[in-house]
């Protein structure tokens, strides 16, 4: 991001240590993760040591600190959605993007990550894509719900950069 | 000023002051690890649990971060406290045994063994090098990142920081990674080492609740050697 971008940034969220947390958030909108460049400009444009936005960065989970795939698949294991099968759903899900949670597809398209629980337990086992929650998922519905979000890139709808 | 009592002694302290320097303002001795006098209490290693009694409510407190309030009851060397000491210590070894500070900690409070899981870390969390060069060396080179059972210590993106002088502070004040225990009994398994077990109080079987605030503890016994005979 040129750093004009960063500046607007620091400076519509205000340039202090309340806003530390907001200018991460766009940043990751922009990019899909927190690049090391840019949160050495913003450390020393913003005046925070750059081991506090690390820590902040490394602590939620929403930031990323390596590159993620366009869309976020999410399984949870949470309690509720493990005893209804959720291991089933992960085993096919990393078996459909064949990687592990974690981890990118090589066409930066998918990063799958596992949660525990998101707070709606009575639709699980419950998968969450980018923003949109798939209840009562079964293993055999994954490829059909996965295929959803190919398609979508398939028509060149490409929104990066 | 406010009032509390310590073990029954009254005392008045200063608004702001700690259970840990009211006590050690008495004399009274607390095991710590994750304390320095230079810098911000932090209460990560729990060794300085006291006992905070309330009528006949109890609660164990980490006193190096608890404030010193009106009317409170402190108690630093009950049953319960040693009991809580003893167990923290366990875990500690169970996490870091090389380090020389934490065996010399089990030695001196009996700790015998570990029933625990035995890992091999270097380091225990206690972040004193965090502080130590924030606070003193005014660098921000190093700090906690991740959380959960992954937090750790490290650098940003775990290369050499810009902000770092090689000052050597962290090393300086770490209790777990530089000075290591070469006990003779620190093997692959059953990282306990004991062998410095004369750091226990000989007086301990005499006053069992720790009458004595000597620190370490073992002059007496070297004084009974150097008394001479004419005199004993
Ligand atoms: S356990 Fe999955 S939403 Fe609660
Ligand atoms: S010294 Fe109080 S918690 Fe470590």
């Amino acid at each position: 991001m040129e750093q004009t971008k960063l500046d607007e940034i620091i400076s519509a969220n205000g340039n202090n240590r309340k806003s530390i947390i907001p200018v991460l958030q766009e940043i990751q909108a922009t990019y899909n993760y927190l690049p090391k460049e840019e949160l050495q400009y913003i450390s020393e444009k913003m005046d925070i040591p750059l081991i506090e936005l690390f820590s902040i960065a490394s602590f939620y989970s929403s930031f990323s600190l390596t590159p993620r795939g366009k869309h976020l698949v999410q399984v949870c294991l949470g309690t509720a959605c493990h005893v209804r099968g959720a291991h089933r759903v992960l085993d096919e899900s990393k078996k459909r993007l064949q990687i592990e949670p974690d981890e990118t597809t090589d066409d930066q398209q998918f990063t799958l990550k596992t949660v525990n629980c998101l707070g709606a337990c009575a639709l699980g086992p419950i998968v969450v894509i980018d923003n949109d929650y798939h209840g009562n998922t079964r293993a055999q519905k994954v490829n059909a719900i996965l295929a959803q979000y190919k398609s979508v890139n398939n028509n060149g709808n490409d929104t990066t950069e | 000023m406010i009032k509390l009592s310590i073990n029954g002694i009254e005392v008045e302290v200063e608004q702001g002051t700690t259970l840990l320097e009211a006590a050690k303002f008495l004399g009274i001795n607390i095991p710590t690890l994750c304390y320095n006098d230079g810098l911000s209490p932090y209460g990560a290693c729990r060794l300085c649990v006291v006992e905070i009694r309330d009528g006949t409510a109890s609660k164990m407190v980490s006193s190096c971060t608890y404030p010193a309030t009106e009317g409170l009851k402190v108690f630093t060397h009950t049953e319960s406290v040693l009991k809580a000491r003893k167990m923290v210590i366990e875990l500690h070894l169970a996490t870091c045994p090389g380090s020389k500070i934490i065996q010399d900690l089990a030695s001196k409070h009996g700790v015998r063994q570990v029933r625990f899981k035995q890992e091999y870390e270097d380091c225990i969390n206690c972040g004193l090098c965090v502080r130590i060069c924030e606070e003193q060396m005014m660098a921000k080179a190093i700090g906690f990142v991740g959380r959960g059972d992954k937090r750790h210590i490290t650098t940003p993106f775990d290369i050499k920081s810009d902000v770092c002088r090689l000052c050597g502070g962290c090393m300086y004040i770490c209790p777990a990674c530089q000075l290591r225990c070469h006990g003779p009994n620190v093997q692959e398994e059953g990282a306990i080492c004991n062998a410095c077990l004369n750091l226990e109080p000989p007086c301990v079987d005499y006053f069992d609740d720790q009458m004595c605030y000597m620190d370490p503890c073992v002059v007496c016994e070297q004084a009974a050697d150097r008394i001479p005979k004419s005199e004993r």
